[in-house]
């Protein structure tokens, strides 16, 4: 049981992990380049010139970005390690696990730790400004343990208390405030902060949709192979 | 590996509470995997790990 949960959550957040990779590669990446130059000072926003919304961000770095593809499947390797544990959890309750229904998982999963800390706390592009790290992670881990817990009252509860309850949860972060800048004096143009928030949120709900479908699919071929028959509900 | 077949009345036995064990465990493990990607504040982990916390919305620097 456990070397199957292992294994496949290791080969779904691998293959889900290299998706991502490949696609904030092309899509975030050169964002990320681009913020570089300001937050380095090599170009300067509103500056003596104008200057060209056009840039030479280099091309690929093989080091810098074979790391961003090791640890963004290990990143997501460490997700589909608990998504799966709570999928096969509410499997043994009689839900089922089609490709179909792992789409949705693996979209939930992007809604709790990837939109749900987003929407007070964008991702942040190189060189904008923020408040202290240590404040927005406490926040940032708070607003997805809320989360997480709604998203499970909402998918598994029939009761309306439970269900304000978990309303209850998704806002309070966000009426509270996540930790904000003194002042914003952040050098990179709003534009290309925007470009790179949606870049990385869009890449966020590829990679998740697909973790949870991968998810699925790897924990029951595995065990059709390794247990007793239990494929009729596809 | 044990219960898997049954369906319905999933008994609640010594073998389904080594299931949830098994469960709890892998989730520690990915607990452990996303702070080290994504939060750990080590020089060498941020560094390597930086382009990866900003594009996945990690609070980064």
């Amino acid at each position: 049981m456990f070397t199957r949960l292992i294994t496949s959550a290791l080969f779904a957040g691998a293959a889900a992990g290299l998706i991502a990779a490949l696609l904030q590669l092309v899509f975030v990446q050169p964002v990320l380049l681009h913020a570089e130059l300001y937050e380095s000072g090599q170009l300067v926003h509103f500056g003596a010139a104008e200057i060209s919304a056009h840039q030479d961000v280099g091309g690929l770095d093989p080091m810098r970005d074979g790391l961003s593809v090791v640890f963004s499947m290990l990143l997501y390797s460490g997700y589909a390690l608990i998504l799966l544990p709570l999928m096969s959890f509410a499997e043994q309750r009689g839900q089922s696990l089609s490709g179909k229904n792992g789409l949705i998982w693996g979209a939930v999963g992007f809604l709790v730790i990837q939109f749900a800390p987003g929407f007070s706390l964008a991702p942040e592009v190189p060189g904008v400004a923020a408040a202290d790290v240590g404040i927005r992670q406490i926040w940032w881990a708070g607003t997805v343990i809320a989360a997480g817990i709604a998203a499970g009252l909402i998918a598994f509860t029939r009761s309306w208390i439970a269900w304000v309850g978990a309303a209850a949860l998704l806002l309070a972060p966000h009426l509270i405030g996540a930790p904000e800048p003194e002042s914003f004096v952040g050098p990179v143009p709003p534009e290309i902060a925007a470009l790179f928030a949606v870049r990385a949120l869009g890449v966020g709900l590829i990679g998740w949709s697909l973790l949870g479908a991968f998810a699925a699919y790897f924990w029951r071929t595995s065990g059709v192979t390794a247990s007793a028959p239990q494929t009729s509900k596809a | 590996m044990m219960i898997k077949s049954n369906t319905l009345a999933a008994p609640v036995t010594a073998s389904s509470k080594t299931g949830l064990a098994a469960l709890l465990l892998s989730a520690v493990f990915g607990f452990g995997v996303i702070f080290a990607v994504g939060l750990a504040q080590a020089d060498a982990l941020h560094d390597a790990a930086h382009d990866v916390r900003h594009a996945n919305g990690f609070p980064c620097h």
